[in-house]
C-alpha cells in the first residue's frame, strides 16, 4: 500500500517543524481556524520595512497543516509582503509536493490564508489584535 | 422476512443479504471493497426507496394541493400518506408531524415559531453539553434575541448526563429542556422521558433532537412524553432534503407560523391572511414531495425489519468494535459501554490526527468520519480538537468492523518513531 499524501519528507516536517514557536515582538500575528475540523494555526511576523524579516508559528492540527505551515514559513521568511500575497493555491501545493484528496487541499491552505489574511488586515489596520479569527 | 432471523432468542439482521438492497454498498474505491462507516452522519438508500422515488416521478408527478386533475390527486394522496406513515412509525397522529428540511430545520423551527413567542428576558433554555451545533446555535440567538439564557446540563467521564446538575439547572424559570435523544459524538442515550418530566413538573417544554435515535431505536413520542421531536430522513435510509417535526397538537396549534407563503395559508387578502390547519400552516411552499415519499418507504422498510432487531444490531457491532478497540494501549475510547449507546464509537489513537487516520482508512477503503461533528463545545469538555468515528447501520458486518481495525493498523505506520 502506498501513501502517497505522506511521503517522508512531509512526515520530517510534522516531526521537526521549522520556525515553531513564538516572537518577542511580531509586528503582527493572526490565529485562525479550519471550521471543517477545528484545528488551528497561530502565525507571528516581524517586519523590517516590507519584508517578512521573521516568521513563527504555532499549531495543533493534523500533519498536512502542520507540514504545510513549517514549509510555508521556511518559503515565506525573507520574502516582501506584495511577494506573499502572490502565492495561491498552487505555490502551496507545489511546496508540499504530494497528491492531496479534495478535503485535504483545505488543510493544506490553512497556514497560507492565514498568513494572507493576517498581512491584508495589518495593511488595512496597521496593526492587529491578538486573538483574531 | 428473509433478512431477519431468530438467535439465542434475540431477533437479528441477516446483514449479509440485506446488503443486496444497497447497491452503493457494492462500489470499490481505491480498488478496495467500500466499508461504509459513516451512517451517523448519513445512511445509504436501499432500492425500496430508490424505485419508489422513481415511480413517483414516472407516473404522478404534479403539484399537490388544488389540482383537481389526476395526477396531482395522486401525488396529494402519496405526500399525504407519507404523512400518516411516519407519524404511525412514532406513534403520532398525522396532523402533528411537519415536514421539514431536516433535524437543523426542525430545530429551527421550533427556536424560531416557539421560542420568539414564549421566551423573555430571564427565562432559562436549558440544553446540554452533548448537543449538535444545530441544537445549540438556534437557541442561542433566540437568547440573544430575548434576553433569555441557555444553560448545559454536565456530562461525567463516561460522557453520560449528570442528572443531579439537570435537577439544579430545571427551575422555575426554565422555559424549555431541548435535550439529544442519542449524542452523535459518545452514542449516550440520554434519559429524555424523565428530563421530560422535571421539564414538566416546572411548566417548562421539552424539545428532543432525535437525529441519531430515529434510525436505531423504536420511538414512541407518547410514551417519552416529548413536546417535539425532530428527525432528519437522510440518516434512516431516506432521501435528503426531508425531515421532520412532531409536536404536541395542542402546542402547534398555538404556535405562530415559521416560513409564510402558499399552501400555509387558509385566506389571503390584501390586508392580511390566517393559517392553514395542522400540518400545512408550518409547510410554505412546494413541499419536497418525492422526498416525503421516499421517507415513507425508508420507514416501511425499516418496519419491515423490525427495530427492535435494527437495535440489537447495532449494539452487536458496537459491541464487538469497541471490544477489539480496548484491547489497544494506544486507542482511547470515548463515551459510555456499549449497553448503553446508539450505533457510535468515538476513538482517538495516540499521537494521530482523526483526519490523518482519516485518509488512511480511506485509502484502505474505510469511509469514517474525523473531527469535532459539529460538537465543538462538547469536544472542549473532551479537552480535545476531534476524534475518528466509526457509525453502523442495519448493512454493516462484523468483517467489516475487522478491516476497520487492520486499516487502523496501516494508520499507525504514521508514527516513524
Amino acid at each position: 500500500m502506498s501513501f502517497e499524501m505522506y511521503q517522508d519528507n512531509i512526515l520530517d516536517h510534522y516531526e521537526n517543524p521549522s520556525h515553531q514557536g513564538t516572537l518577542e515582538h511580531p509586528t503582527f500575528e493572526i490565529r485562525d481556524l479550519n471550521p471543517l475540523c477545528g484545528d488551528e494555526v497561530r502565525i507571528q511576523a516581524r517586519l523590517d520595512a516590507d519584508r517578512l524579516a521573521e516568521v513563527r508559528f504555532e499549531g495543533k492540527g493534523c500533519v498536512i497543516s502542520l507540514a504545510a505551515a513549517s514549509m510555508l514559513m521556511e518559503e515565506v521568511e525573507g520574502k516582501t509582503l506584495d511577494e506573499v500575497k502572490k502565492m495561491g493555491r498552487q505555490d502551496m501545493l507545489d511546496l508540499l509536493g504530494v497528491p492531496l484528496t479534495t478535503m485535504r487541499v483545505k488543510c493544506a491552505m490553512l497556514p497560507l490564508r492565514a498568513l494572507e489574511k493576517a498581512i491584508h488586515r495589518y495593511e488595512e489596520q496597521g496593526t492587529m489584535p491578538p486573538q483574531v479569527t | 422476512m428473509p433478512n431477519v432471523s431468530t438467535r439465542q432468542g434475540q431477533t437479528v439482521l441477516d446483514a449479509a443479504t440485506l446488503r443486496r438492497d444497497f447497491p452503493v454498498l457494492a462500489r470499490r474505491v481505491h480498488d478496495r471493497p467500500l466499508v461504509y462507516l459513516d451512517s451517523a452522519a448519513s445512511s445509504q438508500k436501499p432500492l425500496q426507496v430508490l424505485d419508489v422515488e422513481r415511480h413517483y416521478y414516472q407516473t404522478s408527478h404534479a403539484n399537490i394541493h388544488r389540482g383537481v386533475y389526476v395526477l396531482s390527486e395522486e401525488a396529494t394522496l402519496a405526500y399525504e400518506q407519507a404523512h400518516e406513515r411516519v407519524a404511525h412509525f412514532i406513534h403520532a397522529d398525522w396532523e402533528e408531524v411537519i415536514f421539514t428540511k431536516n433535524t437543523t430545520e426542525a430545530l429551527n423551527l421550533v427556536a424560531y415559531a416557539w421560542g420568539l413567542q414564549h421566551l423573555r428576558e430571564g427565562d432559562e433554555v436549558v440544553l446540554t453539553q452533548l448537543e449538535h451545533h444545530s441544537n445549540i446555535v438556534p437557541w442561542q440567538q433566540m437568547a440573544r434575541r430575548t434576553g433569555a439564557l441557555v444553560r448545559y446540563i454536565r456530562i461525567d467521564a463516561q460522557g453520560r448526563l449528570d442528572m443531579e446538575h439537570a435537577a439544579t439547572l430545571i427551575g422555575p424559570r426554565t422555559k424549555m429542556v431541548a435535550v439529544t435523544h442519542v449524542s452523535n459524538v459518545l452514542g449516550t442515550v440520554n434519559p429524555v422521558a424523565e428530563l421530560g418530566n422535571m421539564a414538566h413538573a416546572q411548566g417548562a417544554l421539552l424539545c428532543v433532537d432525535g437525529a441519531q435515535s430515529i434510525p436505531h431505536m423504536p420511538v414512541d413520542v407518547r410514551a417519552l412524553d416529548c413536546d417535539f421531536f425532530a428527525f432528519s430522513g437522510h440518516k434512516m435510509l431516506g432521501p435528503t432534503g426531508i425531515g421532520g417535526l412532531y409536536g404536541k397538537r395542542r402546542i402547534l396549534e398555538q404556535m405562530e407560523p415559521f416560513l409564510y407563503g402558499g399552501d400555509m395559508i387558509s385566506e389571503v387578502t390584501f390586508e392580511g391572511a390566517s393559517w392553514n390547519d395542522l400540518p400545512w400552516k408550518f409547510e410554505a411552499g412546494t413541499p419536497p414531495i418525492a422526498q416525503g415519499i421516499g421517507l415513507a418507504a425508508a420507514v416501511e422498510y425499516l418496519e419491515g425489519l423490525g427495530m427492535e432487531a435494527v437495535q440489537a444490531h447495532a449494539h452487536l457491532l458496537v459491541g464487538y468494535a469497541m471490544e477489539q478497540l480496548r484491547q489497544a494501549p494506544d486507542i482511547e475510547l470515548y463515551g459510555p459501554e456499549a449497553e448503553a449507546r446508539g450505533g457510535v464509537v468515538s476513538f482517538n489513537i495516540k499521537d494521530l490526527h482523526p483526519h490523518d487516520v482519516a485518509s488512511i482508512l480511506d485509502q484502505c477503503g474505510v469511509a469514517i468520519r474525523a473531527g469535532h461533528h459539529c460538537a465543538m463545545p462538547l469536544m472542549r469538555v473532551l479537552g480535545i480538537n476531534g476524534t475518528c468515528r466509526a457509525s453502523f447501520y442495519i448493512y454493516n458486518t462484523v468483517d467489516e468492523i475487522n478491516v476497520l481495525l487492520e486499516a487502523i493498523g496501516e494508520a499507525r505506520r504514521l508514527r516513524r518513531r
